[in-house]
């Protein structure tokens, strides 16, 4: 019998302690099976942050640092510029991207620091218990947003991708989802690009992939996938956003 | 050549590849000779970073990288990389942090001041942990105990801060440097650096087990005391025959220094003790110092912060008095020297 399905080779042999239906456990695999297609395991490095993805080490078979909430870029920057050689990529939730860690990003993406960002776009803070992450949307119920998110207290979501588009250093940014096999494909390819960019020298890249918190967002995980094509791609539109690479191969 | 650059100068010469820094008076000169030695040069990096906070996280993935990396800064940015240098010491990152530190608290002045002697040697930031912390009074040694800062970092695995001040930075004085800068170091064993040829490896400080997390603790505490044990050094000044001892480091200790000249001149058997470790604080080099001289009078630019440990290292045995000059005041020696006379006279010492 041939086998079709098996364990990316840098995927450690570990259970996830991720809830059920949450989006962690699907980036997780395709960023392992992208690290393979492009043989770069002896050579990557990750750096996780604070967050619900805070034991990613227990689960990427890669060397991996440690983050401090939202330092990630900066910590990635270190690396890359002591090591070259190494393909470095950060993996950040939106609190500590899009918040604490804002510029850190965008400076490091000015810079055209030549690094992979794995965005975690799940509208909440997962990890310390549901609160209003910068990128919740208007009217969502969090534990810090208990009368739903207004714009006139809490202010808007925030777009990051969008923001980071508009800086020189940063060479491709595309938005994606991991609610349907078909969006997980075209995750897994955008993830495919973000690395290979750096391999080839071309600087920042990063892949926004808004992903399932069923947990917090109280929800089933068909309800959760179900959301993120009705309500969350409506406020966070998927697709390319920036692409100068001059490659033309997106999708 | 002037402090600042002594340091860099000194820094490049260890190995130093990876440089990191914000601007802050009175420090400048520092970063900016890095950028004219290490940017656009292969296999090094100079960074000027977005905010103190960025530098030190940068110098954390480029030590965890394996290079032997440095960042600097003055007070209020020193503040800001405190997260980062829990992180380093949690980790067991060598790095190497300079603080020209000056008047505080908040913005403060721009003026040399020794009021972060408690921020540097109690750790600083969050969680249980020290750092090594060397306290250089003159140019010379600032560029002696940069190359010393590598040396300890590598050795014990730990953060290393170089505190100095802004007079020190900004002040020339001729400096030999007596190494070459090597052409390359090896790569630190340990460092991430991708796994090829060997299992992968991470470099984390959380868990969810708080057993493990006390077992981090013992492990960081056994080589904090074997650091006490080897690493305390001191400058004794004159204090064979000194009835008085003044107990100063750094910049001040430079002040005292010509202060206790010119009371020796007047006939006073004044001397001083001075930590050029302040964290490990010399304790049983001043312990043994008070076995011959009773009275202290310890001088800083700050409140009387360092006079804590003194008096630990005294164990209530010497009679301690205190001068101090905060908010980045510099007091000369002849205002020192009048401190030093009248102590002497009150203590019924010139009898
Ligand atoms: C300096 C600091 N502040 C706050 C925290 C607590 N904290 C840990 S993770 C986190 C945010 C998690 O949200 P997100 O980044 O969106 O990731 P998720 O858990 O949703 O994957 C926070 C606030 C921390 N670890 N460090
Ligand atoms: S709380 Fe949300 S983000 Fe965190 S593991 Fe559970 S589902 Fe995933």
């Amino acid at each position: 019998m041939k086998k079709i399905f098996s364990r990316p080779r840098s995927l450690k042999k570990a259970v996830f302690h991720y809830c059920p239906g949450c989006g962690h456990s699907i980036i997780h695999r395709i960023t392992c099976e992208v690290i393979d297609e492009l043989g770069i395991q002896d050579r990557a490095i990750g750096v996780p942050p604070p967050g619900c993805s805070v034991f990613a080490y227990y689960y990427f078979d890669v060397d991996m640092v440690e983050s401090a909430h939202g330092r990630g870029a900066a910590v990635a920057t270190g690396i890359k510029r002591a090591h070259p050689e190494s393909v470095v990529f950060t993996y950040q939730g939106d609190g500590d991207l899009a918040a604490i860690g804002t510029a850190e990003t965008l400076h490091a993406a000015n810079r055209g620091e030549n690094i992979t960002a794995i965005f975690i776009n799940n509208a909440v803070y997962g990890m310390t218990g549901g609160q209003m992450a910068p990128t919740t949307l208007l009217g969502m119920k969090t534990t810090t947003s208990p009368f739903g998110r207004e714009d006139k207290y809490e202010g808007h979501p925030i777009k990051m991708s969008e923001i980071l588009a508009q800086v020189n250093g940063a060479c491709y940014i595309e938005r994606t989802a991991v609610n349907s096999p078909a969006n997980i494909r075209k995750t897994q390819k955008a993830i495919t690009r973000a690395f290979r960019n750096q391999i080839e020298g071309l600087g920042y890249s990063l892949v926004e992939i808004l992903s399932p918190c069923p947990t917090n967002w109280k929800m089933s995980p068909v309800e959760a996938w179900q959301w993120i094509d009705d309500v969350m791609s409506k406020e966070f539109p998927l697709g390319l956003i920036k692409d100068t690479t001059g490659r033309g191969d997106a999708h | 050549m002037t402090g600042n650059a002594a340091i860099a100068e000194a820094a490049i010469r260890a190995g130093c590849r990876c440089y990191f820094g914000y601007p802050i008076t009175p420090q400048n000169e520092l970063t900016e000779y890095m950028a004219a030695h290490l940017s656009r040069r292969e296999g090094c990096a100079f960074i000027q970073a977005e905010s103190e906070i960025s530098a030190v996280n940068m110098v954390y993935g480029a030590s965890v990288a394996g290079a032997r990396a440095m960042t600097s800064s003055s007070s209020p940015g020193i503040s800001l990389k405190q997260e980062g240098i829990s992180y380093l010491a949690a980790c067991q990152l060598p790095s190497v942090i300079v603080n020209m530190s000056r008047g505080g608290p908040g913005l403060g002045s721009i003026s040399a001041s020794q009021s972060d002697y408690f921020q540097s040697t109690r750790g600083g930031g969050h969680g249980d942990y020290r750092t090594i912390v060397l306290a250089p009074a003159s140019v010379q040694e600032l560029a002696d105990l940069t190359r010393r800062a590598f040396e300890l970092a590598d050795k014990y695995l730990i953060p290393v801060i170089i505190l100095g001040d802004g007079m020190l930075g900004q002040m020339m004085e001729p400096v030999e440097f007596k190494h070459e800068a090597p052409s390359a170091l090896p790569v630190r064993a340990g460092a991430l650096r991708g796994a090829k040829g060997r299992h992968s490896r991470f470099v984390r400080t959380f868990t969810s087990n708080p057993a493990e997390l006390e077992e981090v603790n013992w492990s960081l505490f056994r080589r904090y005391q074997l650091i006490q044990k080897q690493e305390a050094s001191c400058e004794n000044y004159l204090t064979e025959d000194a009835a008085l001892v003044v107990t100063a480091f750094g910049i001040a200790a430079r002040i005292a220094k010509g202060a206790i000249k010119q009371a020796r001149a007047l006939g006073l058997r004044v001397g001083m003790f001075r930590p050029v470790t302040l964290w490990p604080f010399p304790s049983e080099q001043l312990k043994e110092l008070s076995k011959r001289a009773k009275y202290f009078l310890d001088f800083e630019m700050n409140m009387g912060q360092m006079i804590d440990d003194v008096r630990l290292a005294l164990e209530g045995g010497g009679d301690v008095s205190f001068y101090g000059r905060p908010g980045g005041v510099i007091p000369n020696p002849t205002e020192v020297l009048r401190v030093i006379t009248r102590v002497y006279h009150q203590k019924g010492l010139n009898q």
